[in-house]
């Protein structure tokens, strides 16, 4: 597929990509560029990496017509059901097929960044099944916020780091990460959770999540009777479950695709996560992206009640995206995430993640007709949110 | 003509002593007198650097410095007009700034080396700007103001890749001694470091070699000196730094008992 939305081979969508690696991390990072297509297009990775997909994680996950949503809204609006996969989100779509590239590189040692937990788990899962050995770091604040899935990754049998340097959040453990990845440079594999990172990270976990949208196209042409949809949305965090359902569209101008941001207590509060409003080009793990950074570019703490989307950066393929008008940015609020989990949980019997739920809470804003489809990527369950949620439990009446 | 860095290593040879500290740490105005300091006590090359909020290729220690150094108020604004005096004080000492290319984008690379130039710095050490950009963005600028970028090498750094940087500098070579972040110890068997050290001084590159990472005190310094053509030595100076009550005083003491 030549498109403008794929990556040169220096790995930039326009100005945004590349890799800004010291060179402690070179070797690695050119091992992995210099393979991961070819083995990505050998058909017996294909072959298993389609076997644990259907087998192991649960696809294709459906997607759903949901009527009580629809009518609220007076649109058609169809959920595509990521939170059913194994470890109840997206991010399994990715970890299964790098750890699947781990090994045909020889690598014998896992480690991973996790915000919410849901990249962590997902890892530690993939790691327990191919019987790799996984180290998981976590910002201290967040494996705080997100006990249940620590939990989970300590029974997987992961051993999960707790971060202090920084703001204690996913941006540190993510450092942390690539400080591991630097002290370990021949036996360790990053599987790095979003499109984020150096290049080739933003392109491969593309292609890995772009399974949601290959699904989505088929899906939508059984149930509507046409492969298009009006709208696709997704929040944005890093952007993989974004980048995942968006991806077999990128080049059908006729989809509108919206990426939905953390606005945490309001886009200019100073407590945002908005980085398609706040964020000017920069360079954050490795890519030249957008990034909340201040006057000096010294890269600034974000704040969102999800742990999932306080990144203060976005994969270089959003910021593209943004940049050249292909998608388009909504900001939502703490309070209007919470009212959508509410809303989702009551209509149609579904407590979406939070990180999910500001997706869901950009409906009133579409500007969708009667007849226009929706894709909401349902990128996530709420079972790890429930405290979160006990602890609101006045606003999500 | 030579530059400074090149006179440095004329005039000594061996042993060259490269030491680091993090600009606007201990205090905000610590940084000049601290490099008045290291040249009157024998340092033979300074190397300021430029705190940045997410400095991936350090250790917790050069990582705490720059958080304490960025509340102090340290930027580049400051950093350059703290050093307008320096040259003035320190005329032949090779001075370097390292630091990450984020801060160096939003104040302006153009504007920045020209910063830097009028200083009096003489290189640049940059390790998450890579060879292509470089040389892609940045050499004409860098030549413009003579600005010499210093490049590192770690063990896995093919030779193809070595001889090319040696070809894009008239400083030195960066030697990362062993896998790992600033500050950290050197995980490697000595005899596989030593054969990686060799194996580098056995390439006849144009440019000398000095060894960091994980070099901390007499002993680890003399036997990476041995090994190249000098050391440097970050992390552990921060730490003889971090609750002196008189950091000059500190640092003359710390490179004494480095070299005497």
């Amino acid at each position: 597929m030549t498109s403008q939305f794929q990556p040169n081979a220096r790995g930039y969508y326009g100005e945004f990509g590349g890799a800004f690696i010291p060179e402690m991390l070179y070797p690695n990072v050119e091992e992995l560029r210099d393979q991961y297509l070819q083995i990505l297009a050998d058909p017996a990775f294909q072959a298993e990496y389609q076997q644990l997909l259907r087998d192991y994680v649960g696809r294709p996950t459906p997607l759903f017509e949901a009527k009580r949503l629809s009518a609220r809204y007076n649109t058609r609006i169809y959920l595509k059901r990521e939170d059913l996969c194994h470890t109840g989100a997206h991010k399994v779509n990715n970890t299964v097929g790098q750890i699947l590239l781990a090994q045909r590189l020889g690598k014998t040692r896992i480690i991973a960044e996790t915000g919410a937990g849901q990249h962590g788990v997902a890892t530690a899962t993939v790691c327990a099944l191919m019987g790799m050995e996984c180290i998981v770091y976590m910002g201290k604040t967040d494996t705080e916020r997100q006990k249940p899935n620590v939990e989970r990754m300590r029974l997987l049998g992961a051993k999960v780091v707790a971060v202090t340097s920084g703001s204690q959040t996913l941006k540190d453990a993510t450092n942390e990460a690539i400080r591991d990845w630097i002290s370990n440079p021949v036996d360790t594999h990053y599987i790095i959770g979003s499109v984020v990172g150096p290049h080739p990270y933003p392109d491969l976990v593309a292609r890995l999540q772009s399974v949601i949208s290959e699904e989505m196209r088929k899906q939508l042409l059984e149930k509507v009777g046409r492969e298009l949809p009006d709208y696709v949305v997704a929040c944005v965090g890093g952007g993989s479950n974004a980048a995942g359902a968006f991806y077999h569209f990128l080049d059908e101008p006729s989809v509108q695709l919206v990426a939905v941001e953390a606005a945490g207590h309001g886009i200019h509060s100073g407590h945002s996560a908005a980085t398609s409003v706040l964020g000017t080009p920069g360079i954050i793990h490795g890519s030249r992206t957008l990034l909340m950074q201040d006057e000096h570019g010294q890269i600034t703490e974000p704040y969102s009640i999800s742990a999932g989307l306080d990144y203060p950066g976005i994969g270089p393929l959003h910021a593209y995206l943004g940049a050249s008008g292909r998608a388009r940015f909504i900001s939502i609020e703490d309070e209007d995430a919470l009212t959508a989990v509410a809303e989702c949980s009551r209509l149609e019997g579904i407590i979406p993640a939070l990180e999910t739920a500001h997706a869901l809470a950009a409906l009133g804003q579409l500007g969708a007709g009667p007849d226009d489809v929706v894709v909401i990527n349902l990128s996530g369950r709420g079972d790890k949110d429930l405290e979160t949620y006990m602890k609101y439990a006045d606003k999500l009446k | 003509m030579q530059n400074r860095i090149q006179q440095a290593f004329a005039k000594k040879g061996q042993n060259l002593l490269n030491v680091y500290f993090t600009a606007g740490y201990p205090k905000l105005h610590d940084t000049v007198p601290l490099i008045e300091a290291l040249t009157e006590a024998g340092a033979d090359l300074i190397e300021i650097g430029m705190p940045f909020s997410d400095p991936l290729a350090d250790g917790p220690v050069i990582q705490q410095s720059s958080s304490v150094a960025l509340a102090n108020g340290m930027n580049l604004y400051v950093l350059f007009e703290q050093l307008r005096e320096v040259r003035a004080k320190v005329p032949d000492t090779p001075l370097l700034l390292m630091g990450y290319l984020n801060p160096i984008m939003q104040f302006g690379m153009e504007k920045f080396c020209q910063a830097a130039a009028e200083a009096g710095v003489d290189g640049l050490i940059l390790p998450d700007l890579p060879l292509a950009e470089y040389e892609e963005e940045y050499q004409a600028i860098f030549k413009k103001y003579g600005l010499q970028p210093v490049f590192l090498i770690t063990p896995q750094t093919a030779p193809e890749r070595i001889r090319h940087m040696d070809t894009l500098t008239d400083a030195f070579l960066y030697l990362v001694s062993g896998p790992g972040t600033t500050g950290g110890a050197n995980t490697q068997a000595e005899g596989v470091q030593e054969a990686y050290f060799e194996r580098i001084a056995g390439m006849n590159l144009r440019n000398p070699r000095l060894i960091g990472f994980g070099i901390g005190n007499k002993d680890s310094f003399q036997k990476a000196a041995g090994h190249a053509h000098g050391a440097i030595i970050g992390s552990a100076f921060i730490r003889a730094l971090e609750d002196a009550p008189d950091a000059p005083a500190a640092a003359r003491q710390f490179v004494a008992s480095i070299l005497n």
